[in-house]
């Protein structure tokens, strides 16, 4: 009766005193891809565990595609290819045996496995290469590597941890093309990231703190958590515009981006109308000498929700798609 | 303030066959926090290389504050300071002993290295865990302690290669905060960067590709001249079938999948959101589009997927 591929409920897990992973829920159909961002030590890398069966959790339960992976043990699993942070392919092994031993790994032989590889390593584009060292392939290739031999049984989720962390840009793009040929298959990705731009590309994200998920929505709905509250300024001298600014009664977070500046007002300034947050620290930013060359609103970017977020920033509720996390959501953080 | 850090004139370094940097002129004024955004093997690490004066150029030259890299090399390396993004701690040794090691490497007379070292602790917040060991302290941490080592001998031209690899956006934000104060004291910052997020921080940026400096500038002035026309964010049902259809499309030059919509780049003066709606025929029907901000990534695709099909 579950659409999901993967579901998650209340899962708890401690390693002795710390509570890693308190009380994640988390669901992810076909097609979807499912970003977890956070803090270092926020659980991430747990909870992805927790999802691969690799740890189990204290409490809670983990089903995929509707099978309770504690009791269903290995047929569950039998659907879910992992790609972990640090992944280790037998170096000292070519591409072609780096493949088959993942497929005897994961029970696929001989004819099947055979049209499955060529398969594989024509969509991560690896066909030539079979006959390579892996411990000689570039960083790119070995990370298409390692996506081909989580796939070898054809899984219908994948996790991906910090999948591209190390990866030069032209390298990321490749990757996401892949997994968006994957997405429109219908498998469903979790994938866990510390970059903005690569959570941008995920449907759904979950923002991660002290092992709870502290908010989740699409991008679109966590940036616009912010919407209306981020200015962009650049001005000069801008060593006096930084010190209007931060004096400024309605700024809460003056951040520098190069030559600019970029300032996140307190909930409920007013950005428009007589006697707005603009027309105030325009006429402070002149009172102090300083030429403006640009003020104006912005859309908020996921990287200023993110550490609003992590400091525990009040921000816009009600918007629709948008939830907390069971006890531990919205309502519960002042 | 004009007096200029870096002056890099059609440097060219040659590894056989194999042209690593190519005819790459630029200029980096004192106080300046300037980045270098491009894929492995464009030819960052080699120019940051010629600049430090680890390799000698094939062709053209640089000067560092004022220096020449082939000639004076030994002037420059006092003068510099250099953070790999696999930077080596003494995980056994603490914060402040890791610092003492360095300044005993750079020969600071005893005296100033404790001053010194007590300066560069309090500008990256680590003054309370001096007596920590490197390897009890958290990623964003080490990272700072990294920076502090770099900037331990009082460097005027810092370079700093991928510094925030594998940190959260709160950490990057706290680091490249210090990055500024350090510009505003007047030391001029050189990054080298896989990442956008990273780039976003950068005064100007320079774009490398295949070993040439596609373009460098302030990154508001790259959304603006390298991209040919507008940005949109096009949300809809369907994505897949409608990226496919709007990659057919006249007109538009760019369209990716960013999660839950489509984000595109269209020709100057081709598009509207109504025409966008047509091209994208019954998917288009409840689609909400809008013109969007244009990224990094927008720009470094325009620049680089070009070059990278002319090449092959």
């Amino acid at each position: 009766m579950s659409d999901w591929v993967v579901e998650a409920r209340n899962l708890r897990m401690s390693f002795g005193s710390t509570l890693a992973v308190d009380g994640v829920n988390l669901s992810v159909g076909p097609g979807q891809a499912y970003g977890l961002v956070g803090p270092d030590g926020a659980g991430k890398t747990t909870t992805m565990r927790l999802l691969v069966g690799v740890l189990r959790a204290g409490s809670g339960e983990v089903r995929i595609l509707g099978q309770d992976l504690r009791r269903a043990g290995a047929s569950a699993l039998a659907h879910v290819g992992y790609l972990a942070q640090r992944f280790s392919l037998y170096e000292e092994l070519t591409v072609q045996e780096n493949l088959d031993f993942f497929g005897t790994v994961r029970s696929v032989r001989g004819a099947e496995m055979a049209a499955r590889s060529a398969e594989l390593l024509r969509f991560v584009g690896l066909t030539g290469f079979e006959r390579r060292l892996a411990g000689q392939l570039s960083g790119g290739m070995k990370q298409k590597l390692g996506l081909a031999c989580a796939l070898v049984h054809s899984p219908r989720l994948l996790l991906l941890d910090e999948p591209t962390t190390g990866v030069d840009p032209v390298t990321r793009q490749d990757f996401w093309q892949l997994i968006i040929r994957l997405l429109a298959e219908g498998v469903a990705v979790v994938v866990s990231t510390p970059y903005m731009d690569e959570a941008a590309r995920c449907n759904r994200l979950g923002f991660m703190h002290h092992g709870h998920i502290l908010m989740q929505g699409s991008p679109r709905e966590l940036a616009s958590l912010l919407s209306g509250r981020v200015l962009m300024l650049v001005a000069q001298p801008k060593p006096q515009a930084h010190e209007v600014c931060c004096a400024d009664p309605n700024i809460e977070d003056v951040a520098a981006f190069g030559e600019r500046l970029h300032l996140r007002l307190r909930a409920g300034t007013p950005v428009a109308g007589p006697d707005n947050a603009l027309d105030r620290l325009a006429a402070a930013l002149r009172a102090a000498q300083v030429r403006i060359d640009d003020l104006r609103v912005i859309p908020p970017s996921l990287e200023d929700v993110f550490i609003a977020l992590q400091e525990g920033v009040a921000l816009a509720a009600g918007t629709p798609g948008l939830s907390g996390n069971g006890n531990h959501g919205e309502a519960s953080r002042e | 303030m004009s007096e200029l850090a870096v002056r890099a004139e059609h440097l060219t370094k040659k590894f056989g066959d194999f042209t690593a940097v190519n005819d790459v002129s630029f200029e980096v004024k004192t106080g300046e926090v300037v980045g270098y955004l491009g894929p492995n093997g464009s030819g960052k690490t080699t120019t940051m290389r010629m600049l430090l004066g680890l390799l000698t150029p094939t062709a053209g030259s640089a000067h560092v504050l004022g220096y020449d890299i082939h000639r004076q090399a030994a002037q420059i390396r006092p003068l510099v300071g250099y953070m790999s993004q696999k930077f080596a701690l003494y995980d056994e040794l603490t914060v402040f002993e890791n610092l003492d090691f360095y300044a005993g490497i750079y020969d600071m007379p005893r005296g100033r290295r404790r001053v010194r070292i007590d300066e560069v602790l309090e500008l990256v917040g680590l003054q309370e865990h001096r007596r920590e060991r490197a390897e009890d302290i958290s990623t964003g941490w080490r990272q700072r302690l990294a920076l502090a080592i770099a900037l331990v001998h009082g460097p005027r031209l810092l370079f700093l290669d991928e510094p925030t690899s594998g940190v959260d956006p709160s950490a990057r934000r706290v680091f490249w905060d210090l990055i500024d104060r350090l510009a505003a004291g007047g030391t001029t910052v050189f990054v080298s960067t896989h990442y956008m997020d990273e780039a976003e921080y950068c005064g100007r940026l320079g774009i490398m590709n295949l070993g040439r400096l596609l373009a460098m500038d302030t990154p508001q002035a790259l959304k603006r001249s390298t991209l040919p026309g507008p940005a949109w964010d096009l949300v809809l049902d369907k994505l897949i079938p409608a990226l496919q259809a709007l990659e057919k499309a006249p007109g538009v030059t760019q369209v990716g999948l960013r999660g839950d919509h489509l984000h595109a780049i269209t020709q100057a003066g081709a598009h509207d959101a109504e025409s966008l709606r047509r091209a994208l025929g019954p998917l288009g029907e409840n689609a909400l589009i809008e013109e969007a901000e244009p990224t990094l990534e927008d720009v470094f695709t325009a620049l680089t997927r070009p070059a990278e099909r002319s090449d092959v």
